[in-house]
């Protein structure tokens, strides 16, 4: 990205669950209104990074700010901060006693402690833009998959987070359900929100990052375009790590011939 | 022999009995709820790790259980009759079970806050929600159709615990058992009593899964 305002911070991160390292020197720098997409095989630690940005996990060693306040430390109020971060979880985890609206306005109303008229209007507002107003009373359960995910991503952005996290937030969904919810995310990329998003969907990264980075062994192996990327990986590892999709192509391909 | 004064007296235990159980269970749930909600959060998995107080608690709740509740009656007279200002009679049995009662509910609050999906903890958690608005929001909302299954057992015990009491002058059905028909011979009496106590188990049972059947919204 050029030169814009670094929005967060993270400096020789370092994550260790007690059997051997997760994360090993982890540098990453994210703009304001960037949009990161971290991919990498299974296990690489893409989900443990996003889940230390928001204090999910401790680290062992390494610095994280945001805003140019380091958030790592012990006196950190996670509370404040976490406001600042809106994450998306690959299990959508609505609370299935709520309905869809009180889901929404559990963060406005009981954590940012805002006006519940005026948040209910904002959620309202939301939800017909993304075309689940009629749901607004529904409990989880009697959502589709995708619904659930979309509602979640309301629900963190309502709090008008500074960064949204995605964490492989479409890994659990039936395919047709996939694109529901990567339009509603390309919609905020366009609209200038900043991102950091875990996925296995390949084209989606590609249309929506402005930076990829590639995370293997719980190390950063490459940070490119996705242009630069996607067509010229510079290291082998990348490389193969892509030909485990084309492969799959190709044997479509293959499929309609016969 | 099935004149007045006996059916009055059977109403008259049923009667004691109820509340005996109900208000036990209502000052069980005083003191074991909030107990219930401290193990589960200050466990090592739980939103507030502290060994230190959940050790505390679970030596409490443990001791507390593995006292049979016969010698639990005896041993807390003199804290009853400080309470209470006698040791026998309906009053008087309810001391001792609420502190028989109260780490069993704290036991059972606490497997089913634990039963409440991590994912949707963290969920929370990322949107800055402090530890009162978890518990309250999330622990006890999602909980609750195990809560209330959780009171619907705690009921039961503590019925069947107080017509126990009635061995030493406890009052209620139990006391009525004893008195009549072992004392007196009067397996009638103490049959009915029995329908009694099994009636009145199975309606609260009852009552009680069918709140927590409504209160789910988990399925449709």
């Amino acid at each position: 990205m050029k030169e814009k305002e670094k929005l967060l911070e993270i400096k020789h991160l370092h994550k260790d669950y007690g059997n051997g390292p997760v994360l090993k020197d982890v540098s990453l720098n994210v703009h304001k209104g960037e949009v990161v997409v971290i991919i990498g095989p299974s296990g690489c630690g893409k989900s443990t990074l996003l889940r230390c940005i928001n204090g999910l996990e401790q680290i062992q060693s390494g610095k994280i700010l945001l805003d140019g306040e380091v958030i790592t430390e012990n006196k950190t109020k996670w509370s404040e901060v976490r406001q600042k971060i809106g994450m998306v979880f690959q299990s959508y985890d609505l609370f299935p006693h709520m309905t869809v609206t009180d889901n929404i306005l559990l963060g406005p109303t009981k954590v940012q402690g805002r006006d519940k008229k005026e948040a209910e209007a904002e959620a309202e507002r939301i939800l017909e833009r993304i075309g689940l107003l009629d749901k607004k009373n529904a409990f989880p359960r009697q959502l589709s998959g995708g619904q659930k995910q979309r509602v979640a991503i309301v629900r963190a952005l309502i709090m008008k987070p500074e960064i949204m996290l995605f964490d492989e937030v479409t890994a659990a969904l039936d395919p047709e359900m996939v694109r529901e919810v990567l339009d509603v995310m390309l919609e905020l990329a366009k609209s200038g929100s900043t991102m950091m998003i875990v996925t296995h969907e390949m084209q989606f990264a590609r249309a929506v990052a402005d930076r990829i980075v590639f995370l293997d062994g719980g190390e950063i192996l490459e940070t490119d375009t996705p242009e630069k990327f996607f067509t010229r990986p510079k290291t082998d590892r990348a490389k193969r790590f892509l030909n485990t999709f084309s492969f799959h192509m190709e044997r479509e391909r293959g499929g309609k011939a016969i | 022999m099935w004149d007045n004064t006996i059916v009055k007296m059977l109403l008259e235990g049923t009667g004691a009995t109820l509340y005996m159980t109900l208000v036990s269970t209502l000052f069980g749930y005083v003191l074991g709820l909030p107990m219930g909600i401290v193990l589960a959060i200050t466990d090592k998995e739980g939103i507030k790790p502290n060994t230190f107080i959940y050790k505390i608690l679970d030596f409490i709740a443990n001791i507390v259980r593995s006292i049979p509740f016969l010698i639990l009656l005896i041993l807390v007279i003199p804290l009853t009759k400080a309470i209470v200002g006698k040791s026998y009679g309906s009053s008087a049995t309810i001391v001792p079970l609420v502190i028989a009662a109260a780490p069993f509910i704290a036991r059972m609050v606490e497997s089913s806050l634990k039963e409440v999906d991590k994912g949707v903890i963290e969920a929370a958690q990322s949107m800055g929600a402090g530890t009162f608005t978890i518990i309250w929001k999330v622990l006890l909302t999602e909980a609750r159709t195990s809560l209330l299954v959780g009171v619907t057992i705690a009921i039961g015990t503590i019925l069947g615990y107080s017509a126990m009491a009635g061995t030493v002058g406890g009052g209620g059905l139990g006391d009525i058992a004893v008195r009549y028909g072992y004392h007196r011979y009067q397996t009638d009496i103490m049959i009915v009593t029995i329908i009694i106590l099994v009636v009145l188990a199975q309606i609260l049972q009852g009552l009680g899964m069918m709140f927590s059947k409504k209160l789910d919204r988990r399925h449709v």
